[in-house]
């Protein structure tokens, strides 16, 4: 019986690499909360959270331990099974995209074995995100219906139409980044933007200014977060889909929240910021060892990741939220035909300028 | 048994009972569950054919898009176990016997037909690079009538969608 035909080395590799990157996304998304509070303690001239630690620096773990000790509720009119599952897949999809996102080159060690520092290099890469972010509604919607409670499931409904709305326009956006890259895998293009200045910007965000503007905003709107946070928009629906969960169910959908943030950043960063591409890379690379170039590269896109996601809450603590039909009308009326636009304009710049 | 022979039972027998799955439950909303799952099985089996571009579509279309909205009109709808109408022993006793006659004629038609054996080498036909050169030139025509009638479907929807508008301002 042949069981295990596949490399034991390879399953080793791949799973150490998994365990980094999920504790890493977690603990990135631990101390988000903090920094978050820290940059609305800023933008609004208050302190924060000061009393655990230095500057608070201990305050997420001091939550996470007040969630998990808290008494956990199930309503007694909700569907259980449907209950428990909501939280599990919101964080399952929120932990899933960081698959195919390359974090770094590849190391080519003395004895010729090459490391990866990427858990699939699959060729649909970019598709694989979508079809991820696509049914990251199910979490929000199965935890709000389940929960047996109006406000939540107007809430979900809120939520699921948003994203289904936002989608489209996400996805016209990147066909146009794919008809200038020519790839859907990850790793292709991030390699395409190698470097930064080659007589030309070769980051993406210089070919498809438009793209990345439209990209962002359906971003806002598919992380659910201001000005686009209307799932949970307290003073219409009081808490939003997850008003009837406690204890560390809410923490998961809270934590899942921040975990889309992170990956979300990283997928813009490798989209159109050139992933962990820095300029004078090539100098850096001739200088040092393969294995600290990379290492300079992870914490290279790290950086990046880190810029965009205070970027991501500059803008939650300074733009008011919209209204719903407000809503609607950007995603249908505004960034689809817009989205639609810039394909048109991509294409026809590629048919009679660049051939 | 090797890993792909235990994917391809492992996942057969999920596609099969997920689909048993949906048309025994009693909540229509584990019966959508039950289908995405079953979506799932089969975007399973396409990766296991080396056809990743379907897979992925699979589960973005249908998954992602299409159950979303089944599950939105039963959740708005509020069905549940006990709102389902009760069937009278007629026509309960009529369908058992139309079922099981299909069944019947499925079961024969099966027996003596040869089907094909699929090719277990993995082919490249399902990657998108390959998919995307077939389907624009060998089957461009057929391609580009089917977008047409998606192109006429969201025309409808959009009308379908203005008439209410028209006749709410005809009354006033």
């Amino acid at each position: 019986m042949l069981l295990l035909q596949i490399d034991t080395a390879f399953i080793i590799e791949k799973i150490l690499l998994i365990t980094v990157i999920l504790l890493g996304s977690l603990g990135i998304a631990m101390y988000l909360t903090w920094a978050e509070r820290k940059v609305a303690a800023v933008m609004q001239d208050r302190i924060g959270p000061a009393r655990a630690g230095i500057f608070g620096l201990l305050q997420p773990l001091a939550d996470g331990g007040k969630l998990f000790f808290k008494e956990e509720i199930i309503p007694d009119r909700s569907t259980r099974t449907l209950f428990i599952l909501g939280p599990a897949l919101a964080m399952l999809t929120a932990l899933m995209t960081s698959a195919v996102v390359p974090w770094g080159p590849d190391i080519t060690l003395e004895n010729g074995s090459v490391i990866r520092l990427q858990v699939a290099d699959i060729s649909i890469g970019i598709l694989f995100i979508f079809g991820v972010v696509s049914l990251g509604v199910y979490g929000v919607m199965l935890g709000g219906w389940a929960s047996n409670n109006k406000f939540s499931l107007l809430s979900s409904i809120r939520a699921a139409s948003q994203a289904i709305s936002y989608e489209l326009a996400m996805g016209l956006s990147l066909v146009a980044v794919l008809m200038m890259t020519g790839s859907l895998s990850l790793r292709e293009i991030v390699e395409q933007q190698h470097g930064f200045w080659d007589g030309y910007f070769t980051w993406n965000f210089f070919k498809q200014p438009l793209g990345f503007l439209i990209f962002l905003i359906c971003a806002f709107a598919e992380l659910n977060r201001a000005p686009f946070d209307l799932p949970e928009c307290e003073s219409e629906l009081n808490m939003g889909y997850h008003q009837e969960y406690s204890s560390m169910k809410l923490g998961f959908y809270l934590f899942a929240e921040y975990i889309n943030l992170f990956v979300s950043s990283a997928v813009i960063i490798t989209l159109f910021f050139g992933g962990y591409n820095f300029p004078f890379m090539d100098k850096v690379a001739g200088a040092a060892s393969p294995i600290v170039f990379s290492l300079i590269c992870v914490l290279i896109f790290l950086t990046k990741i880190i810029c965009c996601i205070l970027f991501f809450m500059f803008i939650r603590w300074t733009l008011p939220r919209f209204r719903y039909d407000q809503l609607m009308r950007l995603g249908w009326k505004s960034l689809i035909p817009l989205a639609l636009f810039n394909m048109v304009v991509t294409g026809a710049a590629i048919l009679w300028i660049f051939k | 048994m090797s890993t792909y022979e235990i994917l391809f039972w492992f996942l057969t027998v999920m596609a099969l009972s997920c689909a048993l799955g949906v048309i025994l439950s009693r909540n229509p909303v584990n019966s959508v569950l039950f289908l995405i799952a079953t979506f799932f099985a089969i975007s399973g089996h396409y990766v296991l054919m080396n056809a990743q571009f379907l897979a992925i579509v699979n589960i973005i279309v249908y998954a992602g898009a299409i159950m979303v909205l089944f599950l939105f009109v039963i959740m708005l709808m509020n069905l549940n176990a006990d709102t389902e109408p009760q069937k009278n022993r007629l026509v309960q006793f009529a369908g058992v016997i139309s079922g099981g006659a299909l069944f019947l004629v499925v079961l024969a038609a099966l027996r003596t037909s040869s089907v094909n054996m699929l090719e277990q080498s993995p082919t490249d036909i399902g990657l998108i690079k390959n998919l995307g050169k077939t389907l624009f030139t060998q089957f461009v025509l057929p391609f580009e009538i089917s977008s047409v009638l998606f192109l006429s479907a969201m025309i409808g929807a959009v009308v379908i969608g203005k008439k209410e508008e028209a006749v709410s301002e005809v009354k006033q």
